[in-house]
Parts: structure tokens; C-alpha cells; sequence
């Protein structure tokens, strides 16, 4: 196993690389993603609720396996090419934007009302009242939740081998049908995803802690 | 910067005596089946205090709300010293107007409502920051400057979770004072908090009425009314049933229902 991690070592770097970016990029897209779709389902005009609502209940109700294939492989046949690195983010980003929405629009209705009309009477319009007063009280709530959907973004990345993305699924993959050290190869690389997301979930904590000591 | 430079850069100076009145003229207000306004008109001179009394549910915190717009009239309109919104309508111009309008017109509310994620100066200084754009270092002096004026220099830091009611509402007197408003809505300021907390919050109210502040207070206290309120108003069912002087309005309440409430209250 040792030899076989020795062999591979350059390769894997290189995927954890790929791994950890793409995971970064999805997920900072996911938030904005996630943002815009909460304030339009509390706050916009009644048929983009709609529309925003029924976005969130397709991603949700099917597999982000299935999502992957329809941009990467699906589009083209209506002319849309996007090269796979683009359509994975693509994909991920509203996938994961599907959940943070609820997230954080659960976040910003635990705010309470008279925040906003503390806001209001000073003279701030909606988008100030939002960006000053509502999402920095909405995010110490969501934090926990969005660190969760962080770490579940980083395991979601495997699922760009199948679209020929060369991550760190895709080289355990690669490298386990070269040598036939499959066992190896997947342990390995399963390996690298838990010691990586325990990092993520111990930096979480600290995050968490440290917005909790906040404001007092 | 002191108000007399926001004054010259065209911010009215919060306690200028010229022409200027706070009107609301035929506020209606229902929700859902409640009429809470029936058609309540009020004209407030600069300077002067009004008190507003009355039974829960009588409309007055409806009143003071329509008054900066955070509730919807469905009839009626504000004026506060040339600055006119009507009901209904709606678009960015109308929403543009609004703010101003609340800018003109402060609120105290019962709970407070700091910005728990600033600290008091914090509070203070975020209206002039985002509304008036002032720089940074001038809302500060200014913001130091009036948490002296309701006595929480020591404060500036803290935030809203160290500070006892009473200092938590001087705060929100102090950001409400922070936009030089034309008028300041007070929405029952003493009522969420500890009796022995009461008299820091008046205390602070009195010296604002000194300093010729226009006041709207919505309160139960009689005491403060009578010292300190030019007029007591006292509303019932949706409609203002009398006023008066305070001395006046205390000694020979005209009607029925105001000697009922007063019975209840002293």
C-alpha cells in the first residue's frame, strides 16, 4: 500500500488540488445561489416565489448524479456545450444553492421583525436594511448548517468523475485500474476526504465558537 | 460633525424654530376585519410634546407607526415640514420619499430593537453612515456626542447584551437623534422596561422636550405627561376623543370614556 501511495502520490496531490477548488468555487457560487433564491421566495414578487420554490423542489427531488449528466451530457444536444469543469460547477453550485436557500432563508426569518423596522426608521432601504442588519444576525444562526452543506460540497466533487473531471475519485479510479490496487487506491483517497473534511469540520467549530463569543 | 454643519450642508438643524408641522391628515387603518384608525387627523407644531393616551387596542401605536410608514395606511397622509406621502401607491420615487420621510421622523419603540451585532455607537452611527453617508470619523464624534447626551459615555463599546433596559433604550433615543429628526415617535419607551428603570428613560425624554425636540409619545406615565407634554391627546376605538393642555386634560376630562381611562391609570 505504501509503494502504491508512493506511485500515486504526485497524481493525488494534484486531484486534492482539483478536489478542494472545485468544492470552494461550487460552494461559494452555492451561497449566492442560495441568498438570491431566499430573499426572492420571502420577499419577491409572487410568481418568482413561485418559480423559486418550484427550482428548489426539482433540485431537491433529483439525484445531483442525474443533474451532472443532464448539463454535461444533455445540453449539447440543444446546442449548449459547457466544457465539464464549468458544467460541474455549474451543477453543484445549484444543487448546493438549492438547500442553502432554505438555510438561509430560515436564517433571516428567525431575525426578528423589529429589526427590520429599527432599520427602516433611520431611513435604510430593503437592500441595506438586509445586507447591514438582517444577514449578519441571519448568519451566526446558519453557520453550523452551512458548514455541513461545505463538507457535504467536498464529497459531492467525486461526482464529477464521472464526467471526466480528474479529482481525487477520478485518479483512485485511474490508477486502481492500472496496477488492479483498487482497494488501495479508494482507501487511500477515502482517507484524504475524512482527513480533510475532519480539518473543515474542526475549522467549522472554531467558526462557531468564535461567532458565538461575538456581540457580547 | 455638530448639527450646525449638517445644517450648512442642507440637514435641518433638529431643533430650528421656523414653519414646520407634522400633519397626518384621515389616517384609516384595518387589519383584516379591525378598523384600528377611523379617519384620525393630528397637526403638531415644532417644539411641541404630545402625549398620546388611550386603552390597548384604542390605535395610537397604529397612529405613530402610520405616521413614519411602517404601517401602511389605507387612507390619508403625512406631512412632516414640507415633506408629503399619501396613502396607497407604490414605486421606487414613493419608496425614495418614504425614507426621507423617516429619516425627518425618528422612532423610539417599546422593545428597543438595537442592532444586537453593533455596539451602542454602532447603533447610533448606522443611520448617518448608510442614509446620510457621512465619513466614518464624523459620525463617530457625532455618535459619542449624543450617547453623552443621554449619559452613556461609558458605554460607547458595549454591546447592546451588556446594557441594562434603561440603557438600552437611551441608545435607541440616541440613534433615533443620530438622523437630526424633525420629530421623534416615541411607541410606549418605558413600558417593556423595570419600574425602577423608568425614570433614566424620562429622565433622558425630559431634557430632549427642554432642548425644543418635537415629540410624539405614546406612554401610560401621567406624571411625565403632565410635566412635560404641551398636549395630551387621548384616543379611543379608532378615533381621537378629546384634548387638551395637560393640566386641563387631567383636572376636567370631558368626555365619559377619557375620566374612565384616567380612573384606570392614576
Amino acid at each position: 500500500m505504501l509503494e502504491t501511495l508512493r506511485n500515486a502520490a504526485p497524481f493525488l496531490l494534484q486531484a486534492l488540488w482539483t478536489t478542494l477548488w472545485l468544492g470552494v468555487v461550487s460552494f461559494a457560487l452555492s451561497l449566492a445561489v442560495g441568498l438570491l433564491v431566499a430573499v426572492v421566495r420571502l420577499y419577491g414578487p409572487p410568481i418568482l416565489r413561485l418559480l423559486a420554490a418550484a427550482f428548489v423542489s426539482v433540485v431537491r427531488g433529483t439525484p445531483l448524479l442525474t443533474q451532472i449528466l443532464l448539463v454535461y451530457y444533455g445540453l449539447p444536444q440543444l446546442g449548449v456545450t459547457i466544457e465539464a469543469i464549468p458544467a460541474v460547477i455549474l451543477t453543484l453550485a445549484l444543487h448546493a444553492g438549492a438547500y442553502t436557500s432554505e438555510d438561509i432563508r430560515g436564517g433571516m426569518q428567525s431575525v426578528d421583525r423589529g429589526q427590520w423596522e429599527a432599520g427602516y426608521t433611520v431611513g435604510m432601504s430593503f437592500a441595506q436594511v438586509l445586507r447591514r442588519i438582517i444577514l449578519p444576525q441571519a448568519v451566526q444562526v446558519i453557520t453550523p448548517s452551512l458548514g455541513n452543506r461545505f463538507i457535504t460540497m467536498i464529497k459531492d466533487t467525486s461526482l464529477a468523475s464521472v464526467v471526466t473531471v480528474v479529482e481525487l475519485t477520478r485518479v483512485a479510479e485511474q490508477v486502481g485500474s492500472a496496477t488492479f490496487r483498487y482497494i488501495e487506491m479508494f482507501v487511500i483517497v477515502a482517507i484524504i476526504y475524512w482527513g480533510a473534511n475532519s480539518l473543515l469540520s474542526v475549522g467549522q467549530a472554531r467558526l462557531e465558537r468564535h461567532l458565538r463569543r461575538a456581540y457580547q | 460633525m455638530n448639527p450646525e454643519e449638517l445644517h450648512a450642508q442642507g440637514i435641518p438643524h433638529p431643533h430650528q424654530s421656523r414653519a414646520c408641522q407634522i400633519r397626518a391628515e384621515g389616517l384609516h387603518k384595518r387589519f383584516g376585519a379591525l378598523e384600528v384608525l377611523k379617519g384620525v387627523s393630528l397637526s403638531i407644531n415644532k417644539g411641541e410634546v404630545v402625549v398620546i393616551m388611550g386603552p390597548s387596542g384604542s390605535g395610537k401605536t397604529t397612529l405613530i407607526r402610520c405616521i413614519n410608514f411602517l404601517e401602511e395606511p389605507d387612507q390619508g397622509r403625512v406631512m412632516v415640514c414640507g415633506l408629503e406621502v399619501e396613502s396607497g401607491g407604490r414605486g421606487g420615487e414613493r419608496g425614495r420619499r418614504i425614507r426621507q420621510l423617516r429619516a425627518k421622523a425618528g422612532m423610539v419603540f417599546q422593545s428597543f430593537n438595537l442592532f444586537p451585532h453593533m455596539t451602542a455607537l454602532g447603533n447610533v452611527i448606522e443611520g448617518p453612515l448608510q442614509v446620510l453617508r457621512m465619513s466614518k470619523a464624523e459620525a463617530e464624534v457625532l455618535g459619542v456626542q449624543l450617547l453623552a447626551k443621554v449619559g452613556l459615555d461609558a458605554k460607547v463599546h458595549e454591546y447592546p447584551s451588556r446594557l441594562s433596559g434603561g440603557q438600552k433604550q437611551r441608545v435607541a433615543i440616541a440613534r433615533a437623534l443620530a438622523m437630526s429628526p424633525e420629530v421623534v415617535l416615541f411607541d410606549e419607551p418605558t413600558s417593556a422596561l423595570d419600574p425602577e428603570l423608568h425614570e433614566e428613560v424620562l429622565q433622558t425624554m425630559r431634557q430632549l422636550a427642554k432642548d425644543g425636540m418635537t415629540m410624539i409619545v405614546v406612554t401610560h406615565e401621567v406624571k411625565f405627561a403632565r410635566e412635560v407634554a404641551d398636549r395630551v391627546i387621548f384616543m379611543d376605538g379608532g378615533v381621537i376623543v378629546e384634548e387638551g393642555p395637560p393640566a386641563e386634560f387631567f383636572a376636567n376630562p370631558r368626555h365619559p370614556r377619557t375620566r374612565a381611562f384616567l380612573r384606570l391609570v392614576e
